[in-house]
């Protein structure tokens, strides 16, 4: 696969969350769709100013839980009941209520990894590498104190001037261009 | 640090609620970052550290030779024989789990909650979990007499074609403590990332760049991905509340199938599980009090956290006295003979001063803590803390010991006394937990700085442009 080429998007730096949801509001107003705000901890204002409503962390969740609990279930009853059957103080082959604990424990273990690998997998991580990392002043505040809002090039509404001089006018720290 | 009669102008207290602060006024995004990330990017690593470091390095050397010595000659050289066939074992594979309670209490239970207060603590009390299930899980383990062969109590196709026995809870229990030592892994690592990633584009050297990179699997702090890290973070809280009461109850089944008197009862599991809240806060109050005096963050750990612990302390301990008495209460309603010796063999036989020692550091001694000039003091917290996880342990020791010494016929009788080799593996596993815990104070962050910087009051969003910065503040 060819690496892209050339400009990634423009960013610019804010001082405050405050700041950082107008300027992501006009942004979405203006007709701007592909950008992403970066935040030093969840700014869930931010997410709906771009539009970003709704993930399916806890679907997949579901899906992972149900499994564990049919997997498991359906081992303890096959292992009981037809490949090792065992007389334990005459009980039933199929004691299902002494099977529900390990099932239960399964559910639990197999919707928690869903969540927090499905979490990673849907934010396509891991990603050592991103364009934003090139941006000179990303690291020293995305992580820390600064926000950030960056218009991406992918967008068909995107110019590099028009996208600099919308940003300049949102009361930035300040506005860089990012490249790949 | 200030008591209940300190002035009005005291800036840890709060003007209008009189509470003490959670985190000391006046921290900024930028401050909170630093404070918590310099403890681990400094490249001056305090003697303190190396001092402990290596007086728990010893404890584990000492763990390693008790443990090679019981693999070359088998647990004979523990003090359990028939009839106290578990002996320190499983006291100890229960306290320690039960320590482990309360890091998934506060990093779970109270966020579902809401209780803010816990955001500067569920980190390390998330580590304190996991490195005590470390401990508690290796003793069922070298108990089994041929540890090499413990990958039987999984269910996998073997050549010799047999299963394992799913009515039984000490196969419940393997699922129950892989499960719970899986999701709590899970859960810390991921609560870690966002702060991997600032110690990632913190860190100056080549080395911590590289690792603190690796570690942070890329995190650049989408919005996107912080709104899918907050449903995971609260559907793992939610999964992990359910998780931690059945844990705690499945160990207590270990006892309250079998039949014997003191064993054979209902209130096991609620009981069990307030006990394993009431020693984890416990051991929380003994990590956290040395490490904010010694890393000098009282600011972020303040009286207001020792102040609700000592008080979820307070409130589990009296579920932990409910429990007691309702064993000696039905140990006379059961009309049972059995059960009215084992209570009274409980009290006052061979080793009726366990029970004593149980009840004066369980009950009688933590109801100082309903002074709040005593939860207030750190220095008698700590010691509290300290007299609750001995009350803890001697719990296990009670149920354990004088149950199995005295069961239903006198010629079965039997007596128990530990070997040094039963004590070396218990300190040495103490020693192990601290060795552990120093790495991750070092290495790690210890307080979530993402989350710190969510309760500062700039933190939230306003519907108009605030003033721009002047002061710099």
């Amino acid at each position: 696969m060819p690496l892209p080429e050339g400009l990634y998007g423009v960013m610019a730096e804010f001082e405050s969350p405050t700041d950082l949801v107008i300027a992501a509001k006009a942004a979405y107003g203006a007709g701007y769709r592909r950008m992403d705000c970066y935040t030093p901890y969840p700014v869930e204002e931010a997410a709906e100013a771009i539009g970003f409503h709704r993930d399916e962390v806890s679907m997949v969740c579901l899906l992972g839980g149900l499994m564990g609990l049919a997997a498991m279930f359906a081992l303890e009853t096959w292992i009981s009941v037809w490949a090792y059957p065992l007389n334990i103080a005459g009980r039933p082959y199929y004691s299902w209520p002494a099977f529900v604990v390990p099932a239960y424990e399964w559910t639990i273990l197999w919707s928690g990894l869903s969540a927090a690998f499905g979490m990673l997998a849907l934010n396509g991580l891991p990603k050592p590498y991103h364009p934003v990392f090139n941006a000179p002043n990303f690291r020293n505040g995305a992580s820390s104190d600064k926000f950030f809002l960056c218009l991406e090039s992918t967008d068909p509404r995107f110019d590099a001037a028009e996208a600099r001089s919308f940003l300049e006018a949102q009361r930035p720290l300040s506005v860089v261009e990012v490249e790949y | 640090m200030a008591t209940k009669d300190a002035p009005v102008n005291n800036p840890m207290l709060d003007p209008v609620t009189g509470e003490y602060r959670v985190i000391a006024p006046g921290h900024t995004f930028k401050s909170v970052t630093e404070k918590v990330s310099r403890i681990v990017l400094t490249s001056h690593t305090p003697l303190g550290w190396w001092f402990g470091f290596v007086l728990a390095g010893g404890f584990v050397c000492m763990l390693l030779t008790a443990v090679t010595w019981l693999f070359l000659k088998g647990v004979g050289i523990w003090a359990i024989t028939m009839p106290v066939a578990w002996g320190f074992a499983i006291i100890n594979f229960v306290w320690w789990i039960g320590i482990g309670h309360a890091g998934t209490l506060i990093s779970a239970i109270l966020l579902l909650f809401k209780q803010g207060w816990r955001n500067s603590i569920n980190r390390f009390a998330e580590a304190m979990t996991i490195f005590a299930v470390v401990c508690a899980g290796m003793f069922p383990l070298i108990h089994v007499g041929r540890p090499w062969l413990g990958y039987w109590l999984f269910p996998y196709p073997s050549t010799m074609n047999y299963w394992p026995q799913f009515r039984s809870p000490l196969l419940w229990d393997v699922f129950a403590v892989s499960t719970y030592a899986t999701i709590s892994v899970v859960f810390w690592y991921m609560g870690m990332i966002p702060d991997l990633g600032t110690l990632r584009d913190r860190s100056t050297s080549r080395l911590g760049q590289f690792v603190y990179g690796l570690l942070s699997v890329g995190w650049r702090g989408s919005v996107r991905h912080w709104v899918r890290y907050e449903t995971a973070s609260l559907l793992l809280a939610g999964l992990a509340t359910p998780l931690v009461l059945s844990v705690h109850s499945v160990i207590s089944l270990d006892f309250s199938v079998a039949l014997l008197p003191g064993w054979h009862t209902t209130i096991f599991p609620p009981y069990f599980v307030a006990g394993a809240i009431y020693s984890g806060f416990a051991m929380v109050l003994t990590l956290a009090i040395p490490i904010r005096k010694f890393y000098h963050l009282e600011d972020l750990i303040t009286i207001r956290h020792i102040d609700n612990m000592a008080k979820v302390m307070l409130a589990t301990g009296l579920i932990v006295a409910y429990g007691y008495s309702t064993e000696v209460f039905m140990s006379w309603y059961s009309a049972s003979h059995w059960e009215y010796f084992m209570m009274w063999n409980r009290m006052f036989g061979a080793m009726g001063w366990s029970y004593w020692v149980l009840i004066t550091c369980n009950i009688a001694l933590p109801q100082l803590m309903w002074l709040r000039k005593f939860r207030v003091n750190v220095g008698l917290m700590f010691l509290m803390s300290l007299i609750v996880n001995t009350g803890m342990w001697f719990e296990r020791f009670v149920i354990v010991v004088t149950s199995l010494t005295r069961d239903y016929l006198p010629s079965s009788w039997g007596t128990y006394r530990a070997t040094k080799w039963d004590y070396m593996t218990f300190a040495g596993t103490l020693g192990l937990f601290t060795f552990l815990f120093f790495l991750f104070v070092r290495f790690l962050p210890m307080i979530p700085m993402s989350e710190l910087r969510l309760m500062l009051p700039q933190a939230k969003v306003r519907e108009k442009h605030e003033p721009l910065p002047e002061a710099g503040d």
